[in-house]
């Protein structure tokens, strides 16, 4: 067995946050793990990734264009940008809060209607779940604790191959001390809206 | 985990297990200037040094941290030297004759290479200074290898009294895999310099000879290379592939039923060894990101060894030099070997996309410096030669505060050769680490020169785009050692500089008064625009929590604010504009050129 996942968004959003969630729980749960993250300038607003493989005989830190089982899209442009990452059985988690790239904010660009972004994905796959991460997470007190949701909805993803126990665990270890309740409710929160 | 307990594993990053590497081999003395990919070496170190046993410092340059861990190295403590591949450049001068005198303790210099320049300025493949300096060279493949190899390459350092230089690339420093925690072994923290003319001073009468001796150690490396277990065949087969890196590991998953030679030890090559496995096989694929470093040697050694058979790799155009590699390179061999399959990808989808570059934070002060500078300027043209830092992002819109940019401290020396040629005026933006590191050289010879430039050092206390390190501007204060900033409006003084106003760069329309005047000054003008990285405020709990506010009954849209700051926090919806509260710091930079004062600053 090999599984890849890629982790989408935007510096900021807390992506390297949950792969290495991801990436422990599938450590403890047996399986060889590599990984490869963005660092450095790009983390400045830009667009980010990071791969998580794990399984038997892994040890590519990079997995092939169309080769990803899952592709967990932080935000809706970045989800569109990195669609060719995954193929037509690959499964689609797409939060679809924006987070305005800097020449939208100064109104030199315009950010595509979310609905469009949607359509055009569920138009080539039929693999495709959106939700509001960051909405849950705001109503729960703080946008932060989006990953945590959208680490939740993983858990729920059907054919994920780590249990959801492993994962909440591996998080509510990562994850400070105070804010442990409120990024065990947004698991919760995240792992409900799949079904 | 702490990296620092006696056993376990860990999900380590490429860099965190380069660390774990060093305290398993005893290293007791480490230097560096931060440069991604290999920052996060430094930030550890930071943190973990003291308790550790290794004395740590972030040196002004490459160059110096070579020389204070050569001095360690010579004086017998394990040391190690880490940066960038263009920091290696820096240390080139010193390092091309450490070669010479060599080493009593072991050392690593780590060069950490960024094929495809995810944040370089070139992808410069630096296995060939091992191949200049006459060195022996390690490439780990893997996070998993790079603490593995960190061992045994301080045990090959110490058998020839060379440093090694350990090649790692982006893909292994920011990788992540699995890293089982191996026995510590301890070493001499303190050494001795045995005094001995002939090898630690190469006069020229000495390092004639040194050269001799360098030649023959290399002799020496190529008889451990050639018995190295880092240089192992795996599989068999009429098919071979020689390969090293990162490129091994796609090699190993995406490709089967070739012979595998994977090179670890990687100067000098074992050519015994490398003949040897080239011998009976139809043809050999070689796989290496960059340069032909690997196989135009591999040409050589099938020349002296009269050994015809075929060799595919970049010389018969079959994988590129540009870029780093990936698993879809893989299938450019597919005519040669057996590529795995692939599935086919997602078609891209059909809504044009907004690009997302990386940019300077919300209430970076460089966004005020550049503001001030760009209405200083007016109608007048100018040169502004950039450097290398977070600042290099004034190359975006609406500053377009970078014409130029070769290389750190590059700006200042870059702006006197403008003046001299042209009839242009020169603005040079340099960052306060950057300024230590290279600048004070070139603003010397400005003085010396008469080069009629204006400099502007953006001084926001840290080196804040590796990643928030200290500088001798900060001042330092981890291990136990506590030393006073530097400042710089007093040390451009000391040097001579006629003009220096240091400036709030919040304060915009002040800034843009002092641009003017150092724009007019006839000499070497420098501006200090002093205000701390946000960031680092944050990270710290130090910033000012406060929020500005567009009051809209003020405001006449005339959008002064966007087109002259663009702070991410500022977001313009048709006429209408506002503040995002959860990216605005407060910091009033929008509202100091807000020509109605119409956005307000609240606590």
């Amino acid at each position: 067995m090999k599984y890849t996942v890629q982790i989408v968004g935007v510096g900021g959003q807390g992506v390297l946050m949950a792969s290495m969630v991801l990436g422990t729980a599938a450590m403890r749960a047996g399986h060889q793990v590599s990984m490869s993250e963005v660092h450095g300038m790009a983390q400045r607003g830009g667009s980010v990734i990071s791969t998580l493989r794990f399984g038997d005989d892994i040890i590519s830190p990079l997995e092939s264009a169309g080769g990803a089982d899952l592709i967990m899209g932080f935000e809706p442009v970045e989800t569109c940008r990195y669609l060719s990452l995954g193929n037509e059985r690959t499964f689609i988690l797409m939060n679809l809060d924006p987070v305005y790239p800097s020449a939208v904010a100064a109104g030199f660009e315009e950010y595509p209607d979310v609905q469009k972004l949607v359509d055009s994905v569920r138009s080539r796959t039929d693999n495709l779940k959106t939700l509001d991460a960051t909405k849950v997470a705001v109503s729960l007190g703080k946008a932060v604790a989006a990953n945590a949701v959208m680490v939740g909805a993983v858990a729920a993803v059907k054919g994920f191959p780590l249990d959801k126990d492993l994962l909440k665990e591996v998080l509510l270890e990562i994850v400070p001390e105070r804010s442990k309740e409120l990024n065990s409710k947004a698991f919760e929160l995240g792992y409900d809206a799949m079904s | 985990m702490s990296i620092l307990e006696e056993s376990g594993r860990g999900l380590l990053l490429g860099n965190e297990a380069i660390v774990r590497g060093l305290i398993e081999a005893g290293v007791k003395f480490a230097s560096t200037y931060p440069g991604t990919p290999s920052s996060e070496i430094g930030n550890i170190l930071e943190e973990i040094s003291e308790d550790a046993g290794i004395y740590f410092e972030f040196s002004s340059n490459e160059k110096v941290a070579l020389e204070v861990s050569a001095a360690a190295a010579s004086a017998g403590v394990r040391s190690f030297a880490f940066m960038k591949h263009v920091g290696l450049n820096v240390a080139a001068d010193p390092l091309m004759t450490l070669a010479y005198s060599g080493i009593v303790g072991g050392m690593l210099v780590l060069s950490a290479d960024d094929p495809s320049a995810h944040s370089s300025q070139n992808e410069q493949d630096n296995r060939y200074y091992s191949t200049l300096s006459l060195l022996p060279m390690m490439e780990p493949s893997t996070p998993a290898e790079a603490k593995e190899m960190i061992r045994y390459a301080y045990e090959i350092s110490e058998a020839l009294t060379l440093p090694v230089i350990y090649r790692t690339t982006t893909r292994v420093n920011h990788a992540r895999s699995i890293v089982e925690y191996g026995p510590r072994t301890d070493t001499p923290a303190k050494g001795h310099f045995y005094k001995d003319d002939k090898r630690f001073v190469n006069i020229p009468a000495f390092a004639r000879l040194n050269r001799v001796r360098l030649l023959e150690l290399n002799k020496k490396a190529q008889e451990l290379s050639e018995v190295s277990p880092l240089n192992r065949i795996e599989g068999s087969g009429d098919i071979g592939v020689i390969t090293s890196g990162v490129s091994y590991t796609y090699v190993k998953e995406y490709t089967s039923g070739a012979a595998i030679l994977k090179l670890g030890f990687t100067n000098p090559l074992p050519e015994k060894k490398i003949a040897d496995f080239i011998k009976g096989k139809r043809y050999v694929v070689i796989v290496e990101e960059l340069e032909p470093f690997l196989e135009d040697q591999v040409f050589r050694i099938c020349a002296q060894n009269g050994l015809g058979v075929p060799i595919y790799g970049k010389r018969s155009g079959h994988l590129p030099r540009e870029w780093e590699y990936s698993p879809d390179t893989m299938k450019r061999l597919k005519e040669l070997i057996a590529v795995k399959d692939m599935s086919a990808p997602l078609p891209p989808a059909d809504v044009k996309l907004p690009n997302r570059p990386a940019t300077l934070c919300a209430g970076c002060p460089h966004r005020g410096m550049f503001a001030a500078g760009k209405r200083a300027v007016g109608k007048k043209e100018v040169v502004y030669c950039s450097d290398i830092g977070c600042y290099t992002l004034g190359l975006q819109p609406p500053f377009h505060a970078a014409d130029f940019l070769i290389c750190m401290g590059g700006g200042v020396g870059a702006a006197g050769g403008f003046d001299k040629s042209t009839d242009q005026k020169a603005i040079a933006y340099i960052g306060d680490s950057t300024f230590f590191h290279s600048g004070v050289g070139p603003l010397t010879s400005a003085l010396f020169n008469d080069h009629k430039i204006v400099t502007v050092i953006l001084d926001n206390r840290t080196t804040a785009m590796t990643g928030h390190q200290p500088n001798p501007g900060t001042g330092r204060g981890f291990g136990s050692i506590n030393t006073e900033p530097i400042d710089v409006e007093t040390m451009v003084k000391g040097l001579g500089v006629k003009f220096v106003k240091t400036i709030n760069p919040y304060d915009v329309k002040e800034a843009e008064k002092v641009m003017k005047d150092a724009l007019d000054f006839n000499g070497v003008a420098v501006v200090v625009s002093k205000c701390p990285c946000p960031l680092e405020l944050k990270r710290n709990n130090k910033l000012r929590v406060r929020e500005c506010h567009v009051n809209q009954d003020k405001c006449i849209h005339c959008h002064m604010c966007v087109k002259t700051i663009a702070c991410p926090a500022l977001v313009k919806k048709g006429d209408i504009v506002r503040t995002e509260p959860a990216q605005c710091i407060g910091c009033g930079m929008c509202a100091n050129v807000c020509p109605k004062g119409a956005i307000e600053v609240k606590e």
